[in-house]
């Protein structure tokens, strides 16, 4: 028992240090989040910047050898309700600006930063058996089509560009995220989904992609921000920075991000 | 609280013996007491954080939107569907289990009890790979039926049969091996057809066994979730069960979330009951 909290103190002053020098370090060269930076975060990152953020963290890593970034990949409003249910976050990057804004409500983070913009692009198996080839054959009877569930942003996002062409879509399945609708595309389940250009970009030869025109195309913006509570935001800080400097906003646009 | 009290009873080394052990129920030691009253806030506490977060009040209106129901009936046809099957192709594979003798049935049994153990999710990604567009079945059934499972009921009731029958089958199969083998060579000496046998005799002896494990394979099936996301996905009135409901329903909207708990909670307090006489008496063995 003694034994125990004396630990937990000495973990508390440890943190506490980490935090104090970790700040001054960040204050002393934000740009390039310098060299006084240790300990381990989590970052909650929607599904669509798994390839992006994996980078990135990679990166960030390289560039402070005490770090370790750890991601959890899922839909943004999954990731929300986990935050809201006090999930350990230190990060939170969200796909839409609703899902960050219900977690600004709730208290948990203040001021989130735009970093990037994403469209949407149709997902189709190389072989496209159904033929695919514009948005309005998604509302064919005999097209298969999977897309996120609706509170999810790609669901929402998916809903938009098919309000805009004026049709209406009856997927097969609304699967979690969109990692799920892809897979689903790239096993040959579907016949089509509706996923980020992003995504398509990511999955290479297994998906084939078909284009939306802008004019009924639809985006979504993705938000990122230091959770309030976070036991390391000084780490936590700088991760952010560092995916808004040039070198982060490299990284997205090789991936097909948009700016904001 | 204690039944032996009679002084005389006791030897004096058996009462100082008793007397360390705090006089609780029946003597059980506090070393023993202690976790075991951990085991029983750390089970039911959850329970009890369902019941004082519910929200009562909206629990009516909650409970009769279209898309509740629609979730409740399709998880309850679907999860009757799959009990139906596992008792007609579950059962004949009980008894041959049970009562057959080949080689390889040893092995035979550890795999088709494997769903017992494997992790759902697992057997989703399976079945995809049987009977999905792509899967080694589902191929030629696409191409020459132009039949696709997943994404369907059917695609439902088979993740759900794929799991839970194993629950069928190990009961049956076990009330099967003790039960009394004389009955039924007294029947196939008195002139009944193997058929006959199992039908009149064995059935009978095995119904009670039988009911439980239809009962037991029916929750789990009901209970489904990781299968069914993987193979059967997700939409609303076709492929969206109970399970998958709630989960969805903790993003958009916690007290709905907690509401449907509360429904498969009462289904499953019901399963108890029905079960009572097998487990919850410390005499009868599984």
């Amino acid at each position: 028992m003694h034994r125990i909290s004396v630990s937990v103190i000495a973990l508390g002053l440890a943190a506490t240090g980490v935090a104090g020098c970790g700040s001054s370090s960040s204050v002393a060269d934000p740009a390039t989040s310098g060299s006084g930076l240790s300990g381990s975060i989590t970052v909650l990152a929607a599904a669509s910047l798994t390839e992006s953020f994996t980078t990135l963290g990679q990166q960030f890593e390289a560039a402070n050898p005490g770090v370790k970034v750890t991601f959890s990949f899922a839909a943004s409003s999954a990731l929300a309700t986990q935050i809201d249910n006090g999930a350990p976050a230190d990060v939170f990057a969200s796909a839409s600006a609703k899902n960050m804004d219900q977690v600004v409500t709730a208290g948990y983070v203040t001021s989130p930063t735009t970093f990037a913009v994403n469209v949407m692009e149709i997902a189709v198996p190389p072989a496209n058996a159904a033929n695919v080839t514009s948005v309005n054959d998604l509302a064919k009877p005999a097209v298969k089509v999977a897309l996120c569930q609706p509170q999810v942003p790609c669901g929402s996002t998916a809903e938009k560009v098919f309000t805009n062409a004026k049709i209406t879509v009856t997927p097969v399945t609304e699967e979690p995220d969109v990692k799920s609708v892809l897979s689903k595309v790239t096993l040959g389940e579907v016949d089509a989904g509706v996923v980020y250009v992003t995504d398509v970009m990511a999955a290479g030869s297994k998906v084939k992609g078909i284009e939306i025109p802008a004019d009924v195309n639809a985006s979504t913006s993705y938000p990122i921000a230091a959770v309030s509570k976070s036991q390391n935001l000084a780490v936590a800080q700088a991760f952010v920075t560092y995916v808004l400097s040039p070198a982060g906003a490299k990284v997205l646009a090789a991936d097909g991000f948009q700016k904001p | 609280m204690t039944r032996k009290l009679a002084p005389t009873r006791l030897t004096a080394g058996e009462r100082a013996r008793r007397a360390t052990i705090g006089g609780g129920a029946r003597g059980a030691p506090a070393a023993l007491l202690a976790p075991a009253l951990v085991a029983v806030v750390f089970l039911l506490l959850p329970l009890l954080g369902l019941l004082v977060r519910a929200p009562w009040g909206r629990l009516g209106s909650i409970l009769s939107e279209p898309d509740v129901l629609q979730a409740l009936e399709l998880s309850l046809w679907t999860a009757t569907a799959a009990t139906a099957v596992a008792l007609m192709v579950g059962v004949p594979l009980a008894w041959l289990l049970a009562r057959a003798s080949f080689p390889g049935l040893r092995l035979l049994r550890a795999l088709v009890t494997l769903p017992l153990v494997l992790p759902p999710v697992v057997g989703g990604v399976a079945l995809l790979l049987a009977f999905g567009r792509e899967g080694i079945v589902g191929k030629y059934l696409d191409q020459w039926f132009g039949l696709t499972i997943p994404f369907s009921p059917l695609a439902v009731v088979m993740a759900e049969t794929f799991v839970a029958m194993p629950f069928l089958i190990i009961t049956v199969e076990g009330a099967l091996r003790t039960a009394d083998q004389g009955f039924e060579e007294a029947a196939a000496t008195l002139g009944a057809s193997r058929m006959t046998v199992f039908r009149r005799v064995t059935l009978p002896m095995v119904g009670p066994s039988l009911a439980a494990g239809a009962v037991l394979c029916w929750a789990r099936a009901l209970g489904e979730f990781g299968a069914t996301i993987t193979f059967a996905g997700s939409f609303p009135g076709r492929t969206e069960t109970m399970p998958i409901a709630i989960y969805y329903a903790l993003e958009t909207d916690p007290d709905a979330a907690v509401a449907l708990s509360l429904v498969l909670l009462l289904v499953s307090v019901a399963v108890l009951v029905a079960l009572r006489d097998r487990w919850l008496r410390s005499s009868v063995a599984t």
